[in-house]
């Protein structure tokens, strides 16, 4: 399946990423809008990571046994059977936060913004590019077709 | 292939997610002595708080059966496993006969014997029957006292629901502390805090010792220091003990749990037990024990489905864990997070005013267990470097410090999990 491939040496800590991976996530698709309106209601599904000179987007790195699956006590967090990728329901979680527990990448966070919900990344929706690949300028963020861990084995 | 699973919970279905990966043609029955649907357990307290309906307690839709092609038998109980006829009987008198057995009857309440526990009123906590019935019951009570007996993690989630529900809630629990399994005393006390300052009366080193009723229904308890506590419902959170009678019965080797092997078999080769029930691997304490929570359930359950159609996978081990939210305010219990200080490296932060509080173990080097309140993101990197022992001696401090990052963790250990599946490091 087609999984974000994070550069961290090309990745300069612009947060182009952040902007535009909330701007996906709006209701309105509009920078100017969804940072004027709607800013205080959605929260980007990518975190970046930044300690002195090094920096690096981070996405949910799409588990070939993603623990958050087997530790999601409600099943919102599923497999989309179109795309595969690893995807939180949201009309389904309940926030026990069972899934923040296990992450090993750290890749969930809590949305209190109005609600009370696991947020994560969902590769927007089978969308030919992600949004923060799609709008990366330095190319620290590639798409890529990566094979299960199993299948490339054998 | 003839496969049988006696329960139709996390482990049922792990099991059979991983059956059908792998093998269309086995024949799946599925018995339980619970309805047809498939519901999510911990959601109950979700349930009786009034944050969820009836149908979102389902944990898979109700397709679930024809579409992983599994015949099921419902509200009917295995009475008994013949081990050398392969076959399991129920009590309606039906004989099922079984190439693979896998044993996921989960857990039991426990309910100490005391005098008023056939009253109206007297609730466990743990069935789906049990929530509807109690969350029925409070309609009927204007402005309900409740008495929570086990200060447990079950307790705990009772506890936070009837608060929510409008329930005046006494806790009783045996112990000094309350959650004193996965929590040290700073953070059971900053729990207690919270429920005492939003009206809970919470009472520690005491249990309830008779239940008194009038005209059939609860009226008021009488606590083990001789004191009363007038009450609608008393509610039994205590815990669960394993569901081993079957297996027992049957000459299984049973502990606590049924002991199983990394494939989840039982001393028998043909019968497999997983969940709540069994008594697997525990990677933190390095030795096999019941830990009764829902991951497990669910990765032993497909272990187990996997091995029964002849894949290999052997489970590298579970890690105690659990999370609950206490008016507000989450808490994380992550492996030996409440080890003691000696034999330990022990690293704490403590914020009392904003209820922050963190607790690090750390055993040669290696993180063997969290306990974090208040701020909970990314608690999951902290699992990860426990599963996967990684030595964080020179880290230490850092993991303590701030927001939690993956940048606070080792170079080699980052690249590995930032790359991924697939991917070279
Ligand atoms: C209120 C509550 C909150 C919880 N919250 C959490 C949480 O937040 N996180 C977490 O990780 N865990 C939580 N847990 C624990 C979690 O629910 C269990 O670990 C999990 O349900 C275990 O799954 P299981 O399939 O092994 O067994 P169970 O879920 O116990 O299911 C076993 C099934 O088998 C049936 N059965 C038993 N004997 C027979 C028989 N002889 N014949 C037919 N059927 C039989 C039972 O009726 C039951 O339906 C919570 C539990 C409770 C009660
Ligand atoms: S959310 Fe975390 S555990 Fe789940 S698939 Fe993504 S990286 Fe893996
Ligand atoms: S927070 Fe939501 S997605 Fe995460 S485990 Fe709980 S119910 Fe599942």
């Amino acid at each position: 399946m087609k999984r974000i491939v994070i550069h961290e040496e090309h990745c300069i800590g612009c947060r182009l990423c952040e902007v535009h991976c909330l701007v996906q996530h709006s209701s309105s698709r509009d920078v100017i809008k969804a940072y004027r309106r709607e800013r205080a209601l959605i929260m980007p599904r990518l975190i970046v990571e930044e300690s002195g000179p090094l920096s690096f987007a981070l996405q949910c790195r799409q588990c070939d046994e993603p623990s958050c699956l087997e530790a999601c006590i409600s099943g919102a967090m599923h497999r989309d059977e179109r795309t595969g990728a690893v995807v939180c329901d949201e009309s389904r979680c309940v926030g026990c936060w069972m899934c923040i527990m296990v992450c090993p990448a750290g890749a969930i966070r809590q949305n209190l913004l109005g609600t009370h919900i696991a947020s994560k990344c969902d590769l927007c929706y089978g969308a030919e590019e992600p949004a923060c690949v799609a709008n990366c300028p330095n190319g620290a963020l590639t798409y890529e077709d990566i094979p299960d861990q199993e299948e490339g084995a054998a | 292939m003839r496969i049988v699973i006696i329960g139709n919970s996390a482990t049922a279905v792990g099991a059979i997610e991983s059956i059908r990966e792998h093998d269309q043609s086995a024949e799946i029955t599925v018995i339980s002595d619970e309805g047809p649907m498939i519901y999510s357990r911990p959601m109950l307290s979700h349930y009786l708080a009034g944050e969820i309906d009836r149908a979102r307690l389902a944990y898979r839709p109700s397709d679930f059966w024809t579409r992983h092609n599994v015949a099921v038998i419902a509200d009917d109980a295995v009475v008994s496993i013949d081990p050398v006829g392969h076959s399991v009987e129920t009590n309606s008198g039906r004989v099922i006969g079984y190439d693979r057995l896998l044993i996921a009857t989960g857990g039991q309440p426990i309910v100490p014997p005391l005098p008023g526990l056939d009253l109206d009123g007297v609730f466990t906590f743990t069935r789906q029957g049990d929530a509807t019935q109690l969350s029925r019951f409070l309609e009927g009570v204007n402005s309900p006292r409740a008495l929570v007996v086990g200060g447990g993690m079950i307790g705990i989630k009772a506890t936070d629901s009837l608060w929510k529900r409008g329930a005046h809630v006494t806790m009783v629990e045996l112990a000094p502390m309350i959650l004193a399994a996965a929590l040290d005393g700073p953070a059971s006390e900053m729990v207690c805090r919270l429920l005492r300052e939003n009206g809970v009366d919470v009472r520690t080193e005491n249990t309830v010792t008779e239940i008194h009723g009038e005209d059939g229904r609860v009226r008021y308890a009488t606590l083990k220091d001789a004191s009363t506590v007038e009450c609608d419902v008393v509610v039994f959170g205590i815990g669960v003990r394993p569901n081993s009678g079957l297996a027992n019965a049957a000459g299984l080797k049973v502990n606590r749990g049924i002991c199983v092997d990394e494939f989840m078999r039982s001393s028998n080769p043909h019968i497999y037990a997983a969940g709540d029930v069994a008594e697997a691997y525990d990677l933190v304490v390095d030795m096999n024990r019941t830990v009764a929570i829902w991951p497990n359930a669910y990765r032993q359950g497909a272990i187990a489905g996997a091995h029964m159609v002849g894949i290999e996978r052997p489970d590298p081990g579970g890690v105690a864990m659990n999370t609950v939210e206490v008016m507000g305010v989450p808490a994380m219990s992550i492996g030996n997070g409440n080890a003691p200080e000696e034999g330990h490296d022990v690293l704490v932060r403590l914020d009392e005013s904003a209820n922050v509080y963190r607790r690090l173990v750390l055993r040669e080097g290696r993180l063997v267990g969290a306990i974090l309140v208040g701020e909970i993101d990314r608690a999951g990197i902290y699992t990860g470097l426990i599963r996967n022992r990684i030595d964080v001696g020179q880290q230490r401090q850092r993991l303590l410090d701030g927001h939690m990052s993956l940048l606070s963790t080792p170079e080699q250990y980052r690249k590995h999990v930032v790359r991924g599946a697939g991917i070279e490091v």
